[in-house]
């Protein structure tokens, strides 16, 4: 694996950010998470260190010491040069299923009329694709995915919503993606997915990690009144692939 | 128990926060003022991250079922023990029937009640903080009973403290944040040359403020983001990220505040002035 130039910078007295090229990349966020992966194991052993990545950066917050900026960022990059070779932890494709009915899909007719593609064209790409996920924040559980077809471009709404429905899947930009929980937004709405992802009941609460690839399938929305109740009563199992590094 | 009689404006339970899930987007949350909550939890000889009540603005009544100490720390609120005034950063003695009440805000925007050994309110991933969709309720309501443990005798080691007054301190303590650099002449000069005010958008996820900078047009990928963090807007807004703030952004972040500015700024409301200044990295 190659190595990026990196940019690391103080942000504030507990944490540091490292960043790589401006890029949203594929190969860059397999080095960000090789190196989270070296600094986890072998590094940052004392406690008190979370780690976040996202798209192009790795943001490293001391939350029980200040952090001497100086001298960490020096041991930063020894660290660099040493991680190569470091196994990455196993990775998922998550399939996730979509009822992209109109009840849910709420701006699809309307998506459908600015971008110039019929409902079934839409899904059709939307399904196609297999998304990359760049960074988890905004909501907890929130996924930021890469890799959305220019087709389904599409500029977010003028006017955010107060209200988007738990489950919606939407479009905005080059992103598409699940709104965890209920919250104001202004993405194009096109479908409704009924696995939660993110639950804070369990130990493990969020179902997807950075890294991890998503892809999502059609279905009926007797499909999703199903896949629904088997989620509350806790009998859903979500489709799981591994992906060989 | 404690029950609460009547709720105030806004009231949480709230420990030091909850850590080791920011890279799944969970806010840290905790107390907005660290120091009042490590204050008060010192005084009652507590862990450091015993839970407390954060009491916004306008304060509740309670009654307490069971014999305990208590600390009230942060905002003044004119609190009354059974109708006699009683101050903070004290240790008071509380018997079962007694009852707390607050009354008018007089300094500061946010006070904690701390009790031995802290609230015994059901933990989430770690913390008792309560955290919209992170935890089953985001504040107190009416008649809420929250649980701690019965506590008849504890002397003390020090049972009283004066704090040096931080409410009328305007000053917030910064570090550069990680875009500091994209800032030209004109915006420095304005972020640190003069006051700003506490916009109406303020709580604990963000503090916005009224008056605005020259804006900008850059666009940086998501990254993320802390409490404290002074984020710029396209349209020269600075907003400044607390407790709940989300833990990941697209503003750039040209400002860090410092823990105790992050106290410092808990304790503004609505109209209240604040200043920047740089410290040395």
């Amino acid at each position: 694996m190659k190595s990026y130039p990196l940019s690391i910078r103080p942000y504030g007295i507990r944490a540091v950010l490292v960043e790589w090229p401006n890029e949203v990349d594929e190969e860059i966020l397999e080095d960000i998470l090789q190196f989270y992966q070296y600094l986890k194991y072998h590094c940052l052993k004392k406690t008190g260190w979370e780690m976040i990545p996202a798209y192009n950066s790795l943001t490293l917050v001391q939350n029980n010491n200040l952090v001497d900026f100086k001298t960490f960022s020096t041991k930063l990059k020894k660290w660099y040069g040493e991680k190569s070779g470091t196994v990455p932890e196993q990775r998922y494709l998550w399939r996730l299923p979509v009822c992209y009915d109109l009840d849910f899909g709420i701006d699809l007719e309307d998506v459908s009329k600015k971008l110039r593609l019929s409902v079934p064209e839409i899904i059709e790409q939307h399904t196609a694709h297999v998304y990359r996920v760049y960074g988890i924040g905004f909501l907890p559980g929130f996924m930021y995915l890469g890799g959305l077809s220019e087709s389904l471009e599409i500029p977010r709404k003028a006017t955010p919503r107060l209200k988007v429905a738990k489950g919606a899947v939407g479009l905005a930009g080059k992103q598409t993606g699940i709104y965890p929980q209920e919250s104001p937004g202004g993405w194009n709405i096109i479908g409704n997915c009924p696995v939660s992802i993110f639950n804070a009941k369990e130990e493990g609460p969020c179902l997807v990690s950075v890294g991890d690839q998503i892809q999502f399938y059609s279905i009926s929305r007797a499909e999703y009144d199903l896949h629904k109740i088997e989620g509350e009563v806790g009998i859903y199992k979500v489709e799981k692939l591994e992906i060989d590094a | 128990m404690l029950k609460l009689l009547k709720s105030g404006f806004y009231t949480s339970v709230q420990d030091r926060g909850r850590f080791g899930y920011r890279d799944k987007g969970v806010p840290v949350s905790g107390a907005m003022d660290n120091y009042a909550l490590e204050t008060a939890n010192r005084l009652l000889e507590n862990d450091e991250n015993a839970a407390v009540l954060e009491i916004t603005m306008t304060g509740p009544t309670f009654e307490f079922e069971e014999n305990t100490f208590i600390v009230l720390t942060g905002a003044s609120m004119s609190v009354t023990l059974n109708n006699q005034p009683i101050t903070n950063y004290k240790v008071h003695k509380i018997v079962s029937g007694d009852i707390l009440s607050y009354g008018r805000l007089e300094n500061g925007f946010r006070s904690y009640l701390a009790i031995k050994d802290g609230f015994k309110t059901e933990k989430v991933l770690g913390s008792r903080s309560h955290t919209k969709s992170i935890t089953d309720s985001t504040y107190l309501k009416d008649r809420s009973e929250i649980s701690y443990e019965p506590c008849d005798a504890f002397v003390p080691k020090i049972s009283e403290i004066k704090i040096n007054a931080y409410f009328d301190e305007t000053v917030l303590e910064v570090a550069k944040g990680p875009e500091f650099g994209m800032l030209e002449n004109r915006q420095l000069e304005k972020v640190f040359g003069g006051d700003f005010s506490v916009a109406k958008e303020n709580n604990r996820m963000a503090y916005q403020l009224k008056e605005t900078i020259d804006g900008h047009d850059k666009s940086m990928l998501t990254s993320a983001t802390l409490p404290g963090t002074v984020q710029l807007t396209p349209v020269g807004k600075l907003i400044i990220l607390m407790k709940d703030g989300q833990t990941t952004g697209g503003y750039p972040r040209i400002l860090q505040l410092t823990d105790d500015a992050i106290s410092i700024l808990a304790q503004k409301k609505l109209g209240d002035i604040v200043s920047f200044k740089l410290i040395a990295p």
